[in-house]
């Protein structure tokens, strides 16, 4: 029996298999959305906890990485909506030094605390698009929707983030 | 979609928080999973069982209230 129908009818051995090729990924997936080690761990551990919940309803014809990778961001954005976090900013002490104002150090905590504000979903969206430059399709496969709803939830991360970085006397 | 203006905005963003770059997983998991599975499922504390009941002893009581309160959640 091929690994991916023992999977769906429960099989530990098989889930230890599959949970050991994609741990990695599914680490890398996570890290980029919520930015912290020890955090993208535990949600790794989560998504696959609700990976085998969900075995049964897994299709063993179906791309097992994509399904993963839906249910990380689902994990993903669910701590995002519970918690506001901290971003690392540059520790770059020559940057107030250097002549664009633009990667003046209080300008940069100025954008990062502005970009924390965003709704979690459009955050999401924004972080893998902008900030990982992560394909459009792949984000799209991540989230569940189409490349034209990836697509505008970034113009609309962008939006608001204009707004509000005006609104604090940042002109992007 | 206003693409050039994002590469403007996304230059910013990662001056502001850097790319994680080359996320490597740096332990075996497995075994944290393993515990996560044997952990007894976890169960729904006897007060939110109180206050659901409350709340439907209060619908049936006041259906006339349901659409308040459901403008309210």
């Amino acid at each position: 029996m091929e690994l991916l129908e023992r999977f769906a009818l429960g099989d530990l051995e098989a889930f230890e298999a599959l949970f050991r090729q994609f741990q990695g990924q599914v680490y890398g997936w996570i890290l980029r959305i919520v930015r912290d080690p020890g955090t993208a761990e535990d949600l790794t551990v989560e998504t696959f906890w609700r990976v085998y919940r969900a075995h049964a309803r897994f299709r063993p014809e179906g791309n097992f990485g994509a399904w993963v990778r839906r249910i990380a961001t689902n994990a993903a954005f669910d701590h995002l909506k519970r918690t506001r976090r901290e971003v690392a900013l540059v520790d770059d002490p020559q940057a107030a030094e250097r002549p664009d104002p633009a990667v003046r150090r209080e300008e940069q905590e100025r954008i990062a605390r502005a970009f924390l504000e965003l709704p979690a979903r459009l955050r999401v969206a924004a972080t893998l698009a902008l900030i990982e430059e992560e394909p459009y399709e792949n984000i799209a496969e991540g989230l569940g929707i189409s490349v034209g709803g990836v697509k505008t939830r970034v113009w609309r991360a962008v939006r608001l983030l204009r707004r509000k970085l005006k609104g604090l006397g940042t002109e992007p | 979609m206003k693409e050039q203006n994002n590469g403007s905005i996304g230059e910013l963003l990662r001056r502001a928080i850097p790319p994680m770059t080359n996320p490597e997983l740096s332990k075996d998991l497995w075994p944290q999973m393993l515990r996560r599975l044997d952990e007894p499922p976890s169960r729904v504390p006897w007060f939110d069982w109180a206050l659901a009941a409350l709340v439907a002893i209060w619908a049936l009581a006041l259906p006339q209230m349901i659409p308040i309160l459901l403008f309210h959640l």
